[in-house]
């Protein structure tokens, strides 16, 4: 069985573990989240052979190379470090409703590598520049990092759940919080699926309306529903610290991946940094989350300021990761 | 303390102004949205380029601002600075007024603090007190670096204590962004970068440098002996190798092959594999048909090389190439030149047009010469750079890794274990403290307080 295959088939057990904690959540059936868990963990197992037999694969085509080589593999990884740090947080802080968030991530991650056109599954021989030590360290590393701000991002976002509405909010921010999703969506949009920027701007539309519609119903449930399906989060507190401390993590292995990117580009170009965009960009993300430890640290920020920043943060994340590309100007990845 | 003298200061003034972490934060956010503007703008292009893409107004204002090479630009640079002075500024400032706490060789316990914290963990025991000190302080004494006994009230304290020195990590962090920064600076003032493309068979002294128009002389030559290009069967590149020799006055003392992601070192000089191209060749495949005997041979001639043809035919050599050679007036296209020297004879000249291998015929001479193939000639692009602060920049990057791990993942523990006598049984309470990481240390001390409580059992 081929390694793509697989891999096709783990979308679909991440897929159905994420229906099943989405209905152990919303049914609050308890077996409905064992099954769920036992399930990821299956997808997980898929996804390790998958990329293991991947690798064997390009030593049999004679092209031999780790499998973290293009955006394919990439985003395969990506979803298996997702997985795995998602599996061990349910372990230690005994709640699967993270899963809810997290598996369907997975899920979509792994979609987007197999469906996007443009994005071979193929198993490519490695170019010259991609033909270093440096390669597996770099990517590893990286993807830690980003798995662990995806999964701060997704505890952000229960975290503003659990808190549920800002009382004093006045009409400016709430048309500032509108714009914002406007442009943000309309900008993904247009970096992950549309090639196009007026078609990611219509796009936009249905899917603030989607986001704002889902806000209106849920404010206007009746109280016990809400609780029904809030209670069992974690504590707001718990959800802040937790997601503070994948903060950290993220931040630690971004850090070692951006070190370890610029120890390669100095054997591979004689630099160690040239302000690409792509080297810009995860600088930017690093000044994104350096700020937000010094605002919790020093001057205390906490709950929803951090939150936020932990979502813009992830999105600067999204942005040096698929967005580069968009970005004008050679960039020497691609041609030695 | 409020000394108006101080107040007025004007160092003190900068010197407060520079530790404030709002400071930190502005800068920060200053650094990564500006960031973003290079990355939308192409950096370092050719001004017309330019030109035509913003037009004459707003080209104008973008060059005003550097927007074009904007990370070496004043405002930027002035930004690193402004971030650099405060990383260093509020490092000193906490580090002076936490000093009491940072540097410490026995550290003291406040038994009052461990009282007043909630979270905590009771249980009675029946052991002696004796018995337990011996239990509980070899246990504490394995896992806390530092540790002491006090007597207090109604018995006595075990306190532990471990990490203080993790309180470091932070300042080890900063200490690496500033030694990263003090790299660049190195390596942009003693350091520089360029390029140089050398033909196969050739070699350079100088280079030329990529910041400005300018020449760069080396004290030793460096000759491209080889030049390879293997391709997979997608038709992607697979390696692109040069065979490099190293020349002081002309001896050669150091040969490398290099390809991308393994330069060539010498004297604090890298060379780096960068990118290549074809050159005019210089060695052609020659059919040399031999009239008198109808034989053919085929031969290698180097440009500038006479040849010694078989049969005692003479020698021939090839002396230039012409992209459009003229003969009687007419266009034959691409064509070697070469002088043919027959054994006693006067030299011939002789053309040998690309397209018509039988043109040679035409000579009616005692042999007909053919180019039949070229062997093709590359040159091989080489990146040029010599860069003294790359260690510190290194140091600094093993610093940050530490300092991060250390900063975010440890921390300065304290733990106090009392025990109070009650009469018939042993109060105990079990109370600790760290600086990061409180729920861990919760958990922390909920765990020692269960083994705790199991020596109990045992005893």
């Amino acid at each position: 069985m081929s390694g793509s295959l697989v891999l096709s088939i783990v979308t679909f057990i991440y897929g159905l573990a994420g229906f099943l904690y989405i209905c152990a959540w919303i049914f609050r059936k308890e077996l409905l989240g064992r099954v769920a868990t036992w399930i990821a963990l299956t997808g997980l197992v898929g996804n390790t052979v998958g990329i293991l037999v991947r690798w064997v694969e390009s030593y049999q085509l004679g092209i031999g190379h780790a499998p973290f080589s293009n955006l394919y593999e990439s985003l395969v990884f990506f979803a298996w470090v997702i997985v795995l740090i998602y599996l061990i947080i349910e372990r230690r802080i005994a709640n699967n409703i993270i899963g809810a968030f997290a598996t369907p991530i997975a899920c979509l991650v792994m979609a987007y590598a197999s469906l996007k056109p443009g994005i071979p599954s193929a198993i490519q021989p490695l170019i010259p520049a991609l033909k270093s030590n440096w390669l597996i360290a770099h990517v590893i590393t990286c993807f830690i990092g980003y798995a662990a701000f995806a999964l701060a991002f997704v505890i952000s976002g229960m975290y503003l759940m659990k808190k549920g509405r800002d009382d004093e909010q006045n009409l400016k921010a709430k048309i500032t919080k509108f714009l914002t999703l406007f442009v943000f969506a309309a900008l993904f949009s247009r970096v992950l699926f549309i090639s196009d920027w007026a078609l990611a701007f219509l796009v936009a539309v249905p899917i603030c309306l989607g986001f704002f519609g889902i806000v209106f119903l849920v404010r206007n449930m009746p109280a016990e529903f809400k609780t029904r399906l809030l209670d069992r989060f974690p504590e707001p507190r718990a959800l802040d610290e937790l997601g503070y401390q994948l903060i950290l993590l993220g931040f630690l292995f971004l850090s070692i991946g951006i070190i370890s990117g610029a120890v390669w580009a100095n054997s591979a170009w004689g630099r160690y940094w040239g302000w690409d965009p792509k080297e810009t960009w995860s600088l930017i993300t690093w000044f994104v989350y350096a700020t937000l430890l010094h605002a919790r640290l020093t001057r205390g920020w906490h709950g929803r300021r951090i939150a936020y920043l932990s979502m813009i943060g992830f999105a600067a994340v999204v942005f040096t990761y698929f967005g580069v590309n968009l970005l004008p100007g050679l960039h020497s990845y691609g041609s030695f | 303390m409020s000394n108006p003298v101080t107040a007025a200061d004007p160092f003190s003034k900068i010197w407060n102004f520079f530790t404030s972490v709002k400071l930190t934060i502005v800068l920060l956010l200053s650094l990564a949205t500006t960031s973003i503007i290079g990355t939308l703008i192409p950096q370092n292009e050719d001004p017309q380029a330019y030109f035509q893409a913003f037009g004459g107004v707003l080209y104008q204002l973008f060059n005003l601002l550097d927007l074009f090479d904007m990370y070496h630009s004043w405002w930027f640079q002035l930004l690193i600075i402004l971030l650099t002075a405060n990383i260093i500024v509020c490092s000193i400032d906490r580090m002076s007024s936490s000093r009491r706490i940072l540097f410490v060789r026995n550290p003291s316990f406040n038994l009052a603090r461990f009282r007043n914290l909630k979270q905590r963990q009771e249980f009675a025991s029946e052991g002696t007190s004796q018995q337990l000190k011996d239990v509980y302080q070899t246990f504490i004494a394995r896992r806390f670096r530092h540790n002491q006994v006090e007597a207090t009230e109604n018995g006595f304290a075990i306190f532990g204590e471990k990490g203080r020195w993790t309180r470091f990590g932070v300042y080890t962090v900063h200490l690496s962004v500033v030694l990263l920064l003090i790299g660049g600076l190195i390596g942009s003032i003693f350091g520089f970068d360029g390029f140089v493309n050398i033909g196969e068979g050739e070699s350079a002294r100088s280079i030329r440098l990529r910041s400005k128009p300018q020449i760069m002389q080396l004290d030793f030559a460096i000759r491209c002996d080889d030049f390879d290009v293997s391709f997979y069967d997608t038709g992607a590149p697979k390696e692109f190798r040069s065979s490099l020799t190293i020349l002081e006055q002309g001896r050669p003392v150091l040969k490398k092959d290099i390809i991308v992601n393994d330069p060539l070192r010498y004297k604090g000089i890298s060379f780096y594999q960068s990118s290549y191209g074809s050159l005019p060749s210089n060695e052609v495949v020659l059919n040399i048909t031999s009239n008198n005997t109808g034989k053919v041979y085929k031969n290698n001639a180097v440009m500038n090389q006479p040849l010694q043809l078989a049969e005692n035919l003479g020698t021939f050599e090839i002396k230039e190439f012409l992209q459009s050679a003229k003969f009687k007036g007419h266009d034959i296209g691409e064509a070697y030149i070469g002088i043919l020297t027959p054994p006693g004879g006067e030299p011939i000249q002789v053309t040998l047009p690309l397209r018509f291998p039988t043109f040679d015929k035409m000579r009616k001479g005692n042999l007909v010469i053919a180019v039949v193939g070229q062997v093709p000639r590359f040159y091989t692009g080489l990146q040029v750079a010599k860069d003294p602060g790359v260690w510190v920049v290194y140091s600094g990057f093993i610093l940050m890794i530490i300092g991060c791990y250390i900063t975010f993942f440890m921390s300065h523990q304290q733990i106090c274990i009392e025990i109070a006598d009650t009469g018939k049984t042993r109060q105990i309470i079990v109370a600790g403290t760290a600086n990061k990481n409180k729920t861990g240390m919760q958990t922390k001390i909920d765990g020692i307080a269960e083994k705790l409580n199991q020596f109990n059992d045992m005893a």
